[in-house]
């Protein structure tokens, strides 16, 4: 009797992986980053952290409850978008911000426009762009007890000097997360070997960002030019860690690679000709916008539909 | 249905042109960034909005169907201009912060909707209190909105600081973005609570209703299907609701078509400024 079939109905092959892993691996991979601003930037770091992923999941939490819906704050995807916010904010910041956008993040960009999968931009992004447009002046002060002064691309933009290899490691003022360019490639290895993200649109927005500023930076083919701007800013946590965001990217293939050029030309814009030195957090949001749009033009044809009419 | 009490409390719940029919989205987003500008905005608008229905509803039997809406534009036209020169005159502080909205107001959906829909068809004294109602609850839409703008987003309330010391102002509210956000909200909780008093048993069936009824002027592509719905519902009461719907999206769609000459401009103006 054992030779029986099994008989069920399609589909046979089934993924192990579910959003609770992919969110965790996710959160695993964000840890280096993490962990070096805490190092950089002192316990206060590790505070506003805890304050903001506390307040993303205790939104989540909160409004599923109120509103009687499933309550799906253990696929951890809350405890990224806070962590992610946290990364994103300087650490001169106090407590309340971290709350604020923690609650904006979750409640405004994700919950209403119906949860996990429906928000059409990236919540840790989006709550960051309406910190910085309603606080601007705490968003980007970066004065600590480290650094002084300005972030390094600002004083790249100003034509001052900067130092590559402080950048690369991570010993400048900046947000928490995004001054160091080894601790968050660490993270991205994470992601990439365990297949959550691929070098689609990372590969094509940071490829694209490099022409557009030999192209237009005003230096031509200058190296050091070019890797200050790379490893400066939020570029590095933006492309591996947003732009690949699940919910926001497009799912073509075709369109993740015009979405990643698309958003390094946009970057490249923001940064050169815009008032502001950075521009991945702005490139992205606007990005998000157009996926919908990318993904009609994008579109495979299926076999044997669509050719050209005798 | 012509009554005077019936009309004011119409415009102001039932039909109310900012939360229920979304018109004039044009000065509700852009003129809202304190009480004292939302509530101006309202005033201004009801003053037109109530002496053009009066006098549309007096010539109603002059001026020809084919013309009415150039006939309508002049007369709105005048009243907009006499109110702008007062409001030069006398109040200049609103008139600079309202600035380019006030002519705009010539081509604000509400007054020339009210116009098509309830002026043009019915005796002086109810259009008179028409206008005045849909007015007030423009005045009252507005004012709530530039006060929540004005509270979140300068920590004061008609100008006065009502927050405490230690209140940093969430700047967005005072910009676009913050009028979307509190338009939207907004909206949802008196939504929110027509659903409740629905449950309570409440008739609040015609809350929804955006045109005055009137759906045998109605060109085919427009709500004239409406009339169909209408003998259905009288016939068969429990269908009313899942008609709804359906009928305030076809209203929506005509009024947005009203409203986008408006909102063009004023968008223009928005980048400008």
């Amino acid at each position: 009797m054992n030779d029986l079939m099994k008989v069920s109905s399609n589909p046979h092959v089934r993924s192990k992986s579910t959003t609770s892993s992919i969110m965790f691996t996710v959160v695993i991979a964000l840890l280096p980053a993490a962990g070096f601003g805490i190092y950089n930037f002192g316990l206060k770091a590790l505070l506003l952290m805890l304050v903001t992923v506390a307040s993303t999941v205790l939104t989540e939490f909160a409004f599923e409850k109120i509103c009687k819906k499933k309550v799906t704050i253990g696929d951890y995807s809350a405890v990224v978008t806070g962590l992610l916010l946290a990364l994103n904010l300087p650490v001169s910041a106090p407590w309340w911000i971290g709350m604020v956008g923690g609650v904006f993040a979750i409640l405004v960009v994700k919950m209403l426009f119906g949860g996990l999968g429906q928000n059409f931009m990236n919540p840790a992004l989006g709550a960051r762009c309406f910190l910085l447009i309603s606080f601007t002046s705490i968003m980007t002060n970066f004065d600590c007890d480290a650094y002084t002064g300005a972030t390094p691309l600002a004083a790249l933009k100003n034509g001052e000097a900067v130092n590559i290899l402080d950048m690369v490691i991570g010993r400048t003022a900046g947000t928490i997360g995004e001054t160091s360019m080894v601790a968050i490639v660490i993270g991205a290895c994470i992601l990439i070997l365990f297949g959550i993200i691929d070098l689609r649109i990372p590969g094509s927005y940071i490829v694209s960002l490099v022409i557009f500023i030999s192209l237009f930076g005003g230096r031509g083919i200058d190296w050091p030019y070019i890797s200050a701007h790379l490893s400066g800013g939020g570029l590095m946590l933006g492309a591996f860690f947003m732009a690949t965001d699940y919910v926001t990217r497009p799912i073509t293939k075709r369109g993740q690679y015009l979405y990643g050029i698309l958003l390094g030309i946009l970057t490249g814009i923001f940064r050169i000709f815009g008032p502001s030195a950075e521009g991945v957090s702005y490139a992205i949001i606007i990005g998000n916008l157009l996926v919908p749009l990318i993904e009609k033009i994008t579109l495979p044809k299926a076999f044997g539909k669509g050719g050209e009419k005798s | 249905m012509n009554s005077v009490k019936e009309r004011l409390v119409n415009g102001i719940v039932k039909e109310n042109p900012t939360f229920v029919l979304m018109l004039g989205m044009c000065p509700t987003l852009a003129v809202t960034t304190s009480a004292v500008n939302g509530l101006g905005m309202g005033l201004t608008t009801m003053v037109v909005l109530a002496l053009s229905n009066v006098f549309i509803s007096m010539l109603r039997n002059i001026i020809p169907d084919k013309v009415r809406i150039p006939a309508f534009i002049v007369i709105i036209a005048s009243f907009v201009t006499m109110v702008e020169l007062l409001l030069q005159g006398f109040i200049p502080f609103l008139y600079d912060a309202l600035g380019i909205y006030i002519p705009l107001i010539v081509v604000n959906c509400i007054i020339l909707g009210r116009a098509e829909a309830y002026a043009y068809k019915n005796p002086v004294i109810p259009s008179l209190f028409d206008g005045i109602g849909m007015g007030l609850g423009f005045s009252v839409a507005l004012t709530c909105i530039g006060a929540v703008r004005e509270l979140l987003g300068a920590g004061t309330l008609f100008g006065i600081g009502v927050m405490p010391e230690s209140f940093v102002p969430v700047s967005i509210f005072i910009m676009a973005p913050g009028a979307f956000f509190v338009l939207a909200v907004l909206t949802a909780i008196q939504n929110k609570v027509k659903i409740i008093g629905e449950r309570k048993g409440k008739d609040m069936s015609k809350i929804q209703s955006g045109c005055g009824n009137d759906c045998l002027k109605c060109s085919d592509t427009g709500c004239a299907k409406r009339l169909i719905d209408e003998k259905a519902e009288t016939a068969e009461p429990s269908r009313e609701k899942a008609e709804k719907p359906k009928k305030v999206r076809k209203e929506i769609e005509i009024e947005e078509i009203m409203d986008e000459e408006t909102e063009t401009t004023g968008e223009e103006e928005n980048e400008n400024a």
